[in-house]
């Protein structure tokens, strides 16, 4: 990209400060889950009998849990599981949306078939949907991902169709075709290019809205092991002690809700630079 | 209208029915014999027999899906295998909790939602709006249970004002016992509520700028007329048509409020089945939920279809 494609990406923060603390904040997250070794102070699986349960002091900023393990150490750790689960459910979204959303556009008769199934499967609430996947595939990270990507893989889905269903009836492909363009490069040179940042966009409140899902998940004892550090798996353990530790509850929850605050910060800013035509593909998610 | 309606609901028939395959196909795909999974490790070779004849599972797999189909139409969905019960009667057990959570979510959600999204409209653009949204925006990035569980700290550990848990029904304590579900519901309408202001704001600005809107003030009408008369009115037409939506999320919220609650309704219902390995009430709950969600989606587009006419010239 180029000095003046940058600068384009960067007006919307730029026009709108909070945005641009959303955009740091999901940087510290990168960086907390990339050097968490070197970031924790401790290690985040260290049982410590004799500190257990003890509130935030200098030694432990975040307090500790029923185990003595320090929460500061497990919050960061937990960035990890985070970005994985997000970036896992963002990238299963796209995987399946893209050829079937960008296929049903460009043949009416396949599409009408396959989004006739895609609206199946949006009859079901996305975390119920999730819920019967994780019976069928057992709880683990990987399920996770899948079950949680399942339901945001139809709205989606919908929003490519409905993008690229607007882009192929644009004056310009219709000319490319005309001159003989082939199906593939009228794919690859007109439609994908110009689904970038609605996705983006898409993207990002798919990316908050999955940190949501697996919290959920995690809570309700279905999603990650209890032993890994998720955010979602310690405000579980926490359930048991909100009175005596509150602590417990305070901090994985802030970072959940951080995480997931500064996602739809950076995505609103981002739909609102977007192409006007396309503002409204995004009517009742955000 | 009519024979839109028909088509409309044509079109939820066959959603339904193709639903109704997956949520079949649901306890075959599941890893093992559903038998197995059904009688336990225990059971004797002679009780699997019976049973695979008992549950039609000898017979070609079309037609097992007419025979479930056919009983989930007059009203039967199997047996639970923990309560040992029909799976009908354990769901209209849980009925009554999340009926009433379900209604009382909805009314905070209008009665915060609304207003509150009609104030962030008016005051546009002023500091006001900007707290407000930003407000609504962080209730929509809140985990659901979270809030549960710091309504539970507060209101109930704390200060005692609430309990915190269960819900006996009113049928046998009275309408009072509606307390139990006060934080339940508050819990379930703040990502909710958060929404519907969202909307009611932006369908308000969008509504503003149409011409009689301009053409209302012109005539020299009361501000606060305009706003109620002419935009508000037509702005929750895009407001109503979201209650789909809220629906679904509603229920996938319940299933954690529930749960954090340990309120006995369907929600927590599943989450318990799941863990029991009680395959047919999961089915079933998933089932009636669809059923739910498909005729709440029906009715909703006909509301919008007669509470706007210009609709139905497009």
């Amino acid at each position: 990209m180029n000095r003046d494609g940058i600068a384009l990406w960067l007006t919307p923060f730029v026009a709108r400060p909070i945005a641009l603390i959303g955009l740091c904040v999901l940087l510290a997250m990168v960086i907390a889950a990339a050097f968490a070794p070197w970031l924790a102070p401790y290690n985040p699986y260290a049982i410590d009998p004799i500190s257990r349960l003890m509130p935030p002091d200098a030694v432990h900023w975040f307090g500790t849990d029923q185990f003595g393990r320090d929460t500061l150490s497990r919050a960061i750790y937990s960035a990890r599981m985070a970005l994985l689960i997000g970036a896992g459910v963002v990238f299963f979204a796209l995987i399946t949306g893209i050829p079937i959303g960008v296929l049903s556009a460009l043949f009416p008769r396949l599409g009408h078939v396959l989004m006739r199934m895609v609206d199946v499967l949006m009859a079901f609430p996305s975390l119920l949907l999730a819920l019967g996947l994780i019976v069928i595939l057992g709880p683990s990270v990987a399920n996770s991902i899948i079950a949680i990507g399942a339901g945001y893989m139809t709205t989606t889905t919908r929003i490519i169709y409905g993008l690229a269903l607007r882009l192929r009836a644009e004056t310009y492909v219709e000319a490319s075709r005309s001159m003989g363009s082939g199906t593939w490069w009228l794919v690859i040179k007109h439609i994908l290019p110009n689904l970038i940042s609605p996705l983006l966009v898409q993207a990002s409140f798919v990316f908050a809205f999955a940190q949501l899902g697996a919290a959920s998940l995690d809570f309700l004892g279905l999603g990650a092991p209890p032993d890994i550090p998720s955010w979602g798996n310690m405000l579980a353990e926490s359930r048991t002690f909100i009175t005596r530790a509150p602590w417990l509850l305070f901090f994985p929850g802030m970072m959940i809700v951080l995480t997931a605050f500064s996602l739809n910060l950076v995505g609103d800013a981002l739909r609102d630079r977007l192409d006007p035509r396309f503002r409204n593909a995004f009517g009742g998610e955000g | 209208m009519w024979s839109y309606a028909l088509k409309r609901a044509g079109a939820a028939l066959v959603t339904l029915w193709a639903a109704s395959v997956i949520i079949f196909a649901f306890i075959h795909v599941i890893p093992g014999d559903p038998i197995y999974v059904l009688l336990g490790d225990t059971a004797t070779p002679d009780q699997i027999d019976r049973l695979r004849h008992e549950l039609g599972l000898d017979e070609p797999i079309v037609l097992q899906y007419l025979t479930w189909a056919g009983h989930a139409l007059r009203g039967d969905l199997g047996q639970s295998i923990f309560f040992q019960a029909p799976v009908t009667r354990v769901i209209a057990d849980g009925a009554e909790t999340s009926i009433l959570l379900a209604s009382m979510t909805m009314i905070w959600v209008v009665l915060i939602g609304v207003p509150i999204g009609t104030i962030a409209a008016v005051r546009h653009g002023t500091w006001l709006d900007q707290g407000l949204s930003g407000v609504a925006m962080f209730f929509a990035s809140v985990p659901t249970f979270w809030v549960g569980l710091y309504l539970i700290l507060i209101f109930a550990a704390t200060l005692g004002w609430l309990p915190s848990s269960g819900y006996p029904s009113i049928f046998e304590g009275g309408p009072g016992n509606l307390r139990y579900l006060l934080l339940p519901s508050l819990t379930l309408a703040a990502p909710n509520a958060a929404l519907i202001l969202r909307l009611t704001r932006a369908s308000m600005l969008d509504v503003a700028r149409e011409d009689y809107v301009r053409t209302a003030r012109a005539k020299g009408i009361r501000p606060w007329q305009v706003v109620r008369r002419h935009i508000l009115r037509n702005a929750l037409l895009t407001v109503v048509s979201a209650f789909g939506f809220t629906f679904a999320a509603l229920m996938s919220e319940a299933v954690v409020t529930e749960t954090v609650f340990a309120l006995p309704g369907i929600g927590r219902l599943v989450v318990q089945s799941i863990l029991r390995r009680d395959y047919p009430v999961i089915q079933g709950i998933i089932l009636v939920i669809v059923v739910l969600y498909l005729l709440i989606n029906l009715l909703v587009d006909l509301a919008y279809r007669l509470l706007d006419p210009r609709v139905e010239l497009q």
